[in-house]
């Protein structure tokens, strides 16, 4: 009958209108800023540099290998070299990022960055209330802004972050595995050439120029 | 005690009137009466604009306004300051003696309209004999302060749009007027005190309004649909709608007089919600017997606001009627309804008490209005479909 | 400026058939006498010396023995499909003449791939389509899978073949909440559609780890694996469905006034929507049974049983309906899709994702997206960035077919006929 169908609307808003009053389900408002919802773990918003330790300058885990720089889809990252090289977490001299500035005005958090970068170095950030009134330099983060422990990172994705971690003192075990077996095959190369009288060309001095793995590697536990 | 909280505006006049000298007590009761109606319907405005925001928020399961004073109570006043300090444009080729009138007179017609209702037991401003009549008389007078408006703009969008206006409104006043006069018919007098003394009469409890009649029931609805064309609500509000190509009869309104014709469109409302909880709801008289000794104001004003709360309801749930379809719908469905209206209406008459008269007349009208329903739907092609699936 | 935004007629060349050519009398040229404006006044610039453009002032022209209105409806549309424009030309309340003037949103999206690796494509894919970005990033993977060779771990089409569903369901809700909200149901449907799409998107959040540019599809597989709380909260999601499903067609599905406003308004009659390859909801509200998803039956499509409903009346209320019902049928799929997932990787292990260079040829690869055929045409000369590449795109292809919908009906059924075209403007300009 005509007017049926105008019921029938009418009625399902009147019960939308009551069940406003009594059940979160229909009323799913959230009164940000006073309320806000959690960001969940894979939440993505600005990337940031992780580093290892209490000092972010020596911990800093970007080798300015340049590559997220290449990949990022805006290009809105930028990286300059540096002169001389600092060691790793596995003891290896690499270079570090003199300057690595994140124009986050331009970053559309792609992520592949993330996905691209092999060490490790550079993850996403959740948080999103970054506004400011500087115009001019505000939203430009350079590598001290960017920089942020590895504690945070665990804060905020700990799935990934244990996983990473897992992954990364697997690498330390097995570097540290292949210098102690470099270290013994160069020692027992040396108590061989010690042993043998003909040989005073096999200077010490020689197995230590060999291998520079077999460098005393800093004590700082990774977490 | 009850006849005090009952009369207690009536008497309070009285006491401030008899201040005064005697020659002067006539025109003084007059004129506070004016003010109150003038004071107290503009608030009622800026509490409705609250409901309405409200209440359409929870039925898009969202909260309204909550960031102004507790519950977003002071966003009207919020409102008004904002449309008193905007500026006021007119256009330069306006005419603008007429635009400066078209609101105010869309207004002045308005609160007219307030002075022949009935808002509680001897609170009717002006009782006159003819009091249907002054309030239909007035209610064309919004029609044409909504033709100034559009005319005066100069502005071809607008007079468009005031064409539309006044059409949709010209075409349901016919209705309207037709609802009103069974209720005239079946009372035998045009004056709405009357009107509302006829119904004022309870049997076993119950009261003997004429909604609860067949005739009665089928008036007021066809009196909703012609109110809501009238007041160019949802889902009639073409003329203003968003989406539409043609902006409205106010668009080259800003400021303060936008907020005139805001507020005379919910005054309108609410003197025709007065006017039908007057004809068919009983006006200030309570549902049931035992209830009387509630004020009959507050009866008046609670059934005015359930009509407005209605009102809100179908805007947040109807989507809009097109012009030539709503043009339609009143002349070719809406028209010949309350025609047969009045004769069930004069039938109930004359098949005299029994239960027969309730068959006969419920009958007649369920099976007219299930017959053009129908009708209507299958001139055009309407109708719920089936469809077909491929694997 | 103006030559970019509303090509001149004469200037339309082969490349642009998308946009139709304008008929007789060129609806943007002032070419008539100023005592046809009804509006100048004193000092006023005459009509020859008003600029074109869409702030342009409405106007009467002359057409045969009578006079069009000539109205610009757009570029700031209450409706909210985007920055869109249709040059009307009405007598009264019909609608004589139609152009769509679009552009203004074209972010260069073509050739900024050119310059880019195949994998810094991939974001600027979700911002197509950028309510269903899950589908572009599919079509694309799809498309450089073909031109590179490569396979598809089969858990990661299953991921591909619920994230998809989900994001159609997104889109139909929503698109059937703008056309009510245009009717004038003052956002009531929009609502609920909008409560319902807000639980997909925090979905989207937990796998992909954005709501709406997800960037989650890789040539080779998917980015990242769903873990199990994740499959129990989309089972969960998805188990609601139904029941938002049901509440929406309840509150408009026969409501009478609905059926008026929508039912033998519109109509596109199936030799010509084929003609003007019209693909998607559109094409089957016309009868058409064409559903990529079946004809191609890319991806694990195959696998699972659900029906195509087509529509007999091909106007206005079909389509709104068609897009309701498949949305149950995706509810279908996607209920069958989470039951038989099975554990495995999701990549490819010889997946390259980036510094490759697929050898020399070209593929195009599409998808059925929820708009409609959602294609990626690939030309690679053997370098790490594509030689061309060219997105299909669904919305403006349905859109040529606009004024031949609109002619002849009310102007206030244009928005309505515009809103169940269900277009987004950044794939429109791209």
């Amino acid at each position: 009958m005509l007017g049926e169908g105008i019921l029938r609307g009418l009625a399902e808003t009147a019960r939308n209108f009551a069940g406003s009053f009594v059940s979160a389900e229909r009323l799913t408002t959230v009164q940000y800023p006073e309320q806000r919802i959690a960001p969940m773990e894979a939440t993505r918003d600005f990337p940031f540099l992780v580093y290892d330790g209490a000092d972010w300058e020596a911990g800093l885990r970007c080798v300015a290998c340049q590559i997220c720089e290449k990949e990022c889809p805006p290009q809105c990252i930028y990286i300059e070299k540096s002169k001389d090289k600092k060691p790793d977490f596995t003891g290896k001299p690499q270079f570090y990022p003199a300057r690595f500035d994140i124009d986050i005005s331009v970053c559309m958090s792609c992520q592949i960055c993330v996905e691209v970068c092999p060490f490790e170095a550079i993850k996403m950030d959740t948080e999103f209330e970054l506004s400011t009134e500087d115009r001019f330099g505000g939203l430009l983060l350079n590598r001290e802004k960017l920089a942020k422990p590895n504690e945070h990172y665990h804060k905020i994705h700990p799935a990934e972050a244990a996983e990473v971690d897992a992954r990364l003192a697997g690498e330390k075990d097995k570097a540290d595995a292949k210098a102690k077996a470099a270290a013994e095959a160069a020692a027992a190369k040396a108590a061989a050439n010690v042993a043998a009288p003909a040989g005073p060309e096999a200077a010490p001095g020689g197995n230590a120029a060999g291998n520079p793995t077999a460098k005393p590697v800093e004590g700082e536990s990774r977490a | 005690m009850i006849e005090t909280a009952d009369q207690i505006f009536v008497l309070l006049k009285h006491w401030l009137v008899g201040f005064l000298p005697a020659t002067w007590q006539p025109v003084a009761g007059v004129v506070l009466s004016v003010v109150a109606i003038i004071a107290f319907f503009p608030a009622l405005f800026a509490l409705t604009v609250w409901i309405e925001r409200k209440g359409l928020g929870r039925m898009q399961n969202r909260i309204g306004p909550n960031r102004v004073g507790p519950l977003g109570i002071l966003q009207p006043v919020a409102d008004a300051i904002k449309s008193l300090i905007k500026e006021d444009i007119v256009p330069l080729s306006a005419d603008a003696a007429v635009h400066f009138l078209a609101p105010l007179l869309l207004v002045a017609a308005v609160f007219m309209g307030f002075a022949v209702l009935p808002m509680g037991r001897n609170m009717t401003l002006v009782n006159m004999d003819a009091g249907l009549l002054f309030y239909f008389a007035m209610g064309a007078s919004t029609e044409l302060a909504v033709f100034m408006a559009g005319w005066s703009s100069r502005n071809k969008y607008s007079l468009l749009g005031a064409m539309r206006a006044v059409a949709q409104m010209i075409s349901y006043e016919v209705p309207l007027l037709m609802s009103s006069v069974a209720v005239v018919m079946m009372t035998g007098s045009l004056s709405l005190t009357k009107i509302v003394a006829a119904q004022n009469h309870y049997t076993w409890g119950l009261p003997h309004w004429y909604i609860f009649t067949p005739w009665g029931f089928a008036g007021f609805v066809m009196y909703a649909i012609a109110t809501t064309a009238e007041t160019n609500r949802s889902p009639f509000d073409l003329p203003e709608g968003e989406s539409e190509l043609v902006a409205g009869y106010h668009t080259e309104y800003s400021g303060f007089k936008f907020a005139l014709f805001f507020l005379g469109e919910y005054l309108a409302m609410f003197s025709i919600s007065g006017l039908g909880a007057t004809l068919f709801l009983g006006g200030w008289s309570a549902p049931f017997s035992f209830l009387g000794w509630v004020p009959s104001w507050i009866w008046f004003f609670s059934k005015l606001m359930l009509s407005i709360c209605v009102f809100i309801w179908m805007r947040g749930t109807l989507p809009r009627l097109r012009q030539d379809q709503l043009m339609n719908f009143a002349w070719k469905f809406v028209l010949p309804l309350t025609l047969l209206n009045l004769l069930v209406a004069a039938l109930w008459r004359f098949l005299g008490e029994g239960w027969e008269r309730w068959v006969v007349c419920s009958a007649i009208l369920l099976l007219a209005y299930a017959f053009m329903g129908w009708e209507g739907m299958r001139r055009g092609h309407l109708g719920p479909r089936r469809y077909r699936y491929a694997e | 400026m103006t030559g970019l935004i509303s090509p001149e007629p004469s200037e339309l060349k082969v490349e642009d058939s998308q946009v139709r050519k304008s008929g007789p009398g060129a609806p943007s040229r002032m070419s008539v006498e100023d005592s046809q404006v009804s509006e100048s006044r004193p000092g006023a610039p005459s009509l020859a010396e008003r600029p074109e453009g869409w702030n342009r002032p409405p106007v009467m022209v002359p057409d045969g023995e009578g006079e069009l209105l000539e109205v610009a409806m757009g570029p700031h549309h209450p409706s909210t499909h985007g920055v869109f424009r249709m040059d009307v030309a009405l007598d009264g309340e019909r609608v004589i003449r139609l152009k769509p003037v679009f552009g203004y949103l074209h972010r260069n999206h073509e050739k900024l791939a050119e310059g880019m690796s195949y994998l810094g494509s991939m974001p600027y894919t979700d911002r197509l389509d950028y309510i269903c970005s899950l589908t572009n990033n599919w079509a694309y993977a799809l498309a450089v899978e073909k031109l590179t060779g490569q396979e598809v771990p089969e858990r990661a089409e299953y991921l591909r073949v619920i994230l998809g569903e989900l994001t159609r369901v997104q889109n139909h809700a929503s698109s059937i909440g703008f056309l009510t909200q245009e009717m004038g149901a003052t956002g009531t449907p929009l609502m609920y559609a909008f409560k319902a799409r807000e639980k997909i998107l925090d979905l989207f959040e937990g796998l992909t780890g954005s709501r709406m540019m997800c960037n989650y599809m890789r040539f080779g597989g998917c980015r990242v694996d769903a873990s199990a709380a994740w499959l129990d909260a989309a089972r969960k999601v998805v188990a609601g469905l139904p029941g938002f499903a049901d509440e929406f067609e309840r509150l408009l599905r026969t409501n009478e006034i609905l059926m008026a406003r929508t039912q033998g308004v519109g109509i596109l009659r199936p030799e010509l929507a084929v003609n003007a390859g019209v693909t998607g909801p559109m094409l089957r509200a016309s009868g058409v049974n064409y559903d990529i998803r079946k004809v191609d039956g890319y991806g694990v499509y195959n696998r699972f049983k659900f029906r195509v409903p087509l529509g007999d009346h091909w106007d206005v209320y079909d389509r709104y309906m068609i897009r309701m019902l498949e949305m149950r049928e995706s509810i279908k799929i996607l209920e069958q899709a989470l039951k038989e997932i099975q554990p495995g990787p999701v990549m490819s292990p010889t997946a390259r994702i980036r510094g490759f260079r697929p050898k020399p040829g070209e593929a195009y690869g599409r998808i059925e997206a929820p708009k409609g055929e959602l294609g990626f045409y690939l030309i690679s000369n053997g370098g790490p960035n594509p030689y061309r590449y060219r997105v299909r795109p669904p919305s403006l292809i349905n859109l040529t077919i606009l004024e031949d919908m609109c002619l002849r009906q009310n102007v206030a059924d244009v928005v309505l006929i515009f809103g169940s075209v269900d277009i987004v403007l950044g794939e429109v300009d791209r």
